[in-house]
């Protein structure tokens, strides 16, 4: 990192992590006004717009996409705020989060399968019920998976978001001192929820309202959970905009333009009411807590959000444990709760394939994780050494590109880089990856990283060491744990990453999650066990390695085994 | 030669408007000790001169170190070496690493190696140089952080509290042998404390600062 670099670095970040999400809402506005010349044709009409009003499906995809966003994203708050309510600071809590830390990085994709493989008329659970209890001896007839109102989509969001939420809360409890307000309101005779809840959420809340929004954002617009676990007919808006996109016929790329700013419109609309929604329900809190009551259900409360924390980190859990012997099944026929023989045949014929999209996935992510945690370290050690401050407004900008729906400026950007001839490939496609890993690796490292002791690097240069030694030879080894980490961050959400390899790759860059996800159409059990394994491996190990490397090289360095 | 630290007409202010105003000179083997209330820019003041000043202090005056102006040196240059309260040494090296990192570059291997034993016996911890520092007492912690920073042949010595956080028996014994250490070198001390205790013992000039209204 030479010295006249680092100024730029940040600007170059904003242009890598922005510049793709203004390019492709700008290239979808051309040809949602019907302006597109790589058909042929020329703007401006109002076509497009007819034409996504005229489909058939359009409320229902559109109330699709609105009831499973604000479903999940209201439960999986509500269950992980009485979770911290009821449980914070508890040892049961403590085992739960060392749960959850780790399916965190479990992709989309593979949790939705797991799902899927479990609560399926055919899936694990009727399985190991059947037919001792249920007297099944065919599945049930009924519609689980994609049924029409999208509850199991919404279920498939939800085990995925409540560790999400939670890992992001209990960093902002650090900040809010909740220990000692809870002690406080306990002792003025208020149950522990209640007590919380009145006292702590507030501010907790506060620190995390934009992730919230993120959650909120990504429900609403999610591909790859909708395409595997989301209803059929109709699919929700998002499904429907891809399947316009990758429709032969250039004229659907307008109407799939005009569903992105649609999509976008509804986002957006939904963020102001839930915004407001915020200062309702802030109101009535306030009201609440003016009437001192001290809370008299608090005991059942807490049960019931510990009960569904451990249901959803079981979901996960035991649906990669399903993943995992399907993908060794001999013959499983329905009511057997395992099948006949394991094999390695399901692994020797899908193992090459799988193999190949590995190499792909891990080459994708490796650099895409690298160059985010290069300009990540630039952009901190620059604001270190010219004293910038980070505004609020800068955080707004780097929570931007979570904020905006995929599926609204990626076609544009697809359709874009059609106009100007383009080549889609690896090399888009990891710029693409860049916009949505660069956010999540900033926010990863930029605590750590600001909470390092500055009298350190003082120490060190009073002793002579240049900013570049003090970096390098200081600050970046005391903080080689939280950096693997930010790195391991970076990997797991690349090789989750579905729409942007699949629009941007044009279909010719072929990860595992492009292929498990294109496997969701059929019905081998086996290839989607092997390949959603990879993917979730692909997506751990280097959380694995992020805590391994730092305990053996620091092993004989106590100093930094807990920091 | 005008050996010696000489702080020169200092201004330092922060937005809210002026902080504190110095002018000092603190000859080879003097103690200059600080003094005042928390809050008042004590440690401001250190920052300034190790050039580690943060963007929103604006700073006026001059810092003379042994007839050169460093006042707009960077920190690395200045030769101006600090303690702090905490020992500050870098965990993810062994104590003979620390040494090392502080020890003035240039000379053969078993040059360096024997400077560093040299080092840690002159404070009675020979033989340390593989330990872990989180292993350390606190007045083993803060003889190891005293011999790092003479090894970097400092012109200066700045101190920040360096005593505040070891206990009573303990500080005493560490004082004396900073001070002592410090004369040896005849280097410029500058020390800010808000214990009397300290200042006393330095046997200095003492200056108060007052909080600005």
């Amino acid at each position: 990192m030479r010295r006249p670099v680092l100024p730029v670095l940040p600007a170059l970040t904003l242009l890598l992590m922005l510049g793709p999400v203004a390019a492709g809402l700008w290239g979808a506005l051309l040809p949602a006004f019907g302006h597109l010349p790589a058909a042929g044709l020329t703007g401006p009409s109002l076509y497009p717009f007819h034409a996504v009003l005229d489909w058939p499906g359009l409320p229902r995809a559109a109330l699709l996409s609105i009831t499973t966003g604000v479903g999940a994203t209201v439960i999986s708050l509500c269950v992980v705020m009485l979770l911290l309510a009821g449980w914070s600071g508890t040892r049961a809590f403590r085992t739960l989060e060392r749960l959850l830390s780790p399916l965190l990085s479990v992709p989309h994709a593979a949790a939705a399968f797991g799902l899927a493989f479990l609560i399926a008329p055919s899936g694990w659970i009727a399985r190991l019920v059947s037919p001792a209890i249920t007297g099944w001896e065919r599945p049930p007839d009924v519609l689980i998976v994609q049924d029409p109102l999208g509850l199991t989509m919404m279920a498939g969001l939800i085990v995925k978001e409540i560790p999400f939420l939670i890992l992001i809360s209990i960093a902002a409890l650090g900040q809010a001192q909740s220990q000692s307000s809870i002690k406080v309101a306990q002792a003025l005779g208020y149950g522990r929820v209640t007590g919380w809840m009145k006292t702590v959420f507030p501010r907790v809340y506060a620190q995390i309202r934009l992730p919230v929004y993120v959650v909120l954002a990504y429900a609403m617009s999610v591909v790859d959970v909708a395409v595997i676990l989301g209803p059929n007919t109709p699919p929700t808006l998002s499904v429907q905009i891809v399947k316009w996109m990758s429709d032969p016929d250039l004229d659907m790329r307008l109407l799939a333009a005009a569903g992105a700013l649609l999509q976008l419109g509804l986002v957006i609309g939904v963020l102001v009411l839930w915004r407001v929604a915020e200062g309702v329900i802030a109101k009535l809190g306030q009201g609440w807590v003016a009437r001192g009551a001290r809370g008299k259900c608090d005991p059942i409360l807490a049960q019931s959000a510990l009960f569904l924390g451990g249901v959803s980190s079981a979901a996960i859990f035991l649906g990669l444990v399903v993943l995992t012997i399907w993908s060794f099944a001999g013959y499983w026929g329905f009511p057997d709760a395992f099948p006949d023989g394991f094999t390695l045949r399901n692994w020797m014929r899908h193992g090459p394939g799988a193999l190949a999209a590995l190499v792909e996935t891990a080459l994708i992510a490796g650099t895409v994780s690298i160059v985010a945690l290069m300009l990540t370290i630039g952009c901190l050690e620059a604001e270190y050494r010219y004293g910038l401050r980070v505004t609020q407004r800068g955080i707004w900008l780097l929570y931007l590109p979570l904020l905006i729906p995929q599926t609204a400026f990626l076609p544009g950007l697809q359709t874009l880089m059609l106009g100007i001839g383009a080549e889609n490939g690896r090399f888009p496609v990891m710029l693409a990856h860049l916009v949505f890993v660069l956010p999540y690796v900033f926010l990863s490292l930029s605590a750590p990283f600001r909470a390092w002791d500055v009298r350190t690097g003082t120490v060190a240069a009073a002793l002579g060491a240049s900013p570049d030694a003090v970096l390098w030879r200081v600050r970046l080894p005391m903080l080689l744990r939280p950096i693997l980490t930010a790195l391991a961050v970076g990997l797991a959400v690349s090789v989750g990453q579905y729409l942007p390899t699949l629009l941007i790759g044009g279909g010719r860059v072929t990860t595992l999650t492009t292929e498990a996800v294109a496997l969701a159409s059929g019905a081998d059990r086996r290839a989607i066990g092997v390949y959603g394994l990879m993917q979730t491996g692909a997506a751990l190990l280097p959380f694995a390695l992020a805590l391994a490397i730092p305990a053996m090289l620091w092993r004989n360095r106590k100093g930094l085994r807990d920091g | 030669m005008d050996k010696g630290l000489f702080l020169r007409n200092i201004e330092i202010s922060s937005q809210k408007g002026r902080l504190l105003s110095v002018s000092h000179d603190i000859a080879p083997g003097a103690v200059l000790s600080v003094m005042g209330p928390s809050g008042v820019g004590k440690s401001t003041l250190l920052a300034f001169i190790t050039g580690t000043l943060p963007a929103d202090f604006s700073a006026q005056g001059t810092v003379m170190l042994d007839g050169h102006n460093i006042t707009d040196l960077p920190a690395h240059k200045r030769r101006v070496g600090i303690l702090f309260q905490d020992d500050l040494l870098f965990p993810h090296l062994s104590v003979g690493a620390n040494l090392a990192f502080g020890l003035a570059s240039g000379g053969t291997k078993t040059a360096r190696r024997d400077k560093i034993a040299e080092a840690l016996t002159e404070v009675d911890l020979a033989g340390f140089e593989s330990r872990d520092p989180a292993t350390l007492s606190g007045g083993q912690k803060a003889r190891v952080a005293l011999m790092r920073m003479l090894l970097s042949e400092p012109c200066a010595l700045l101190l920040d509290e360096p005593f505040s956080r070891l206990d009573a028996a303990l500080r005493a014994q560490v004082r004396a042998l900073v001070f002592a250490r410090a004369k040896a070198r005849s280097l410029p001390v500058l020390m800010v404390t808000h214990d009397a205790e300290d200042a006393q013992a330095a046997g200095g000039p003492i200056i108060t600062l007052q909080a600005q209204r």
